[in-house]
């Protein structure tokens, strides 16, 4: 295999990493809307706790990404 | 068949000259006063911010709208972040976090309020945030003023923070090194999430823009290739609806950034108070 392709290759596999932030996300967002229903008085008072969650698990996904960008372009 | 225009989605993150400045020596680094794009976004930044605090600032007792603006803005960081989280402890914190917020979110809003310059190939417009060394920059003077704050207040007793309270030793030894370098690594994540976001969502907006005029051209020289026309609307409906989710990224990030500088700002402010 030619250097360049295996480059190429190696960038779409390092966004794989990008598999469990989705996870992650849809987790985050699908627990917080099941208990705002439950409890929707409580709701805004974590919307604060769900945007911080949102970006700390968000990083783990741009992590990948910087990583294939790396791989492409460094 | 007509000549395909390049795909280059990151060509709008290259910085050039506009205007050569003078280069001289400065202790053994070389400092290049030129004007670059990247550049002349943070001037067009900076006066976008003069400006609206310049307008604003003249505090009335009925706000017009500038100024109910600019009180919504000043409560996200105030009412939402630093009064929740570290309590009337904050206060002296809100100027330098208010700061922060606003150049983030200008800078970011900039980036997609203006792209439509970017559209035709030209390249009028420029993403500062979608630059590492901005958002390392932002990062690092956050993280170590909030680091250097802690062993000002504190002493050396702030060295507790990376050895939780009531462990047992022999954990202790493992757990020192592990905390560390989850706290060290925060600027980088600090700087990378901004980076990443901005990046990663222009990257994707010109990737769809060069879909429409690929497919457009593919689609012009007629017979079954106009059926191309059907993905070309689609990605430029796409775009339409990218750049609503760009807006909403744009001060989202702002916000994290703000919400994470606070949270760690946090820790130095109540320190030992049962965190």
């Amino acid at each position: 295999m030619e250097a360049e392709a295996a480059k190429l290759i190696g960038a779409g596999l390092a966004t794989s990493g990008m598999i469990g932030a989705g996870i992650g996300l849809g987790s985050l967002f699908g627990n917080y809307l099941q208990d705002a229903i439950r409890n929707p008085s409580a709701a805004a008072s974590q919307q604060t706790m769900l945007f911080l969650g949102m970006a700390l698990t968000e990083t783990m996904g741009l992590f990948s990404f910087v990583v294939s960008l790396i791989i492409l372009f460094g | 068949m007509a000549e395909q225009p390049a795909i280059e989605p990151m060509h709008q993150f290259l910085i050039h000259k506009i205007w050569d400045g003078p280069v001289f020596q400065l202790g053994g680094l070389t400092v290049d006063m030129s004007i670059t794009n990247s550049v002349a976004s943070m001037i067009a930044g900076a006066v976008i911010l003069v400006l609206f605090f310049a307008l604003t600032a003249k505090g009335q007792i009925v706000p017009n709208r500038a100024q109910a603006l600019a009180e919504g803005l000043y409560n996200i960081v105030d009412k939402v972040l630093v009064t929740p989280i570290i309590g009337h402890g904050g206060k002296p914190y809100i100027p330098y976090l208010f700061t922060l917020f606003m150049i983030i979110l200008v800078l970011n809003l900039m980036g997609v309020v203006f792209a439509i310059g970017n559209l035709g190939g030209l390249s009028l417009t420029f993403t500062v945030t979608s630059q590492l060394a901005v958002t390392a920059t932002l990062a690092v003077l956050t993280f170590f003023s909030v680091f250097i704050l802690g062993f000002i207040k504190h002493g050396p007793k702030f060295l507790g923070l990376f050895a939780p309270s009531g462990m047992p030793l022999p954990l202790l030894i493992f757990m020192v090194p592990i905390e560390m370098i989850s706290y060290f690594v925060r600027p980088v994540t600090l700087a990378m999430r901004l980076f990443g976001n901005m990046l990663g969502g222009h990257v994707v907006m010109s990737l769809f823009g060069s879909f429409v005029v690929a497919l457009g051209i593919v689609a012009l020289s007629g017979g079954l290739a106009s059926l191309a026309f059907i993905p070309s609307v689609l990605s430029f409906g796409m775009i339409v609806g990218l750049t609503g989710l760009e807006l909403v990224v744009a001060i989202l990030q702002a916000f994290v950034f703000t919400a994470l500088a606070t949270v760690y700002l946090n820790e130095v402010v109540n320190f030992g108070h049962g965190h």
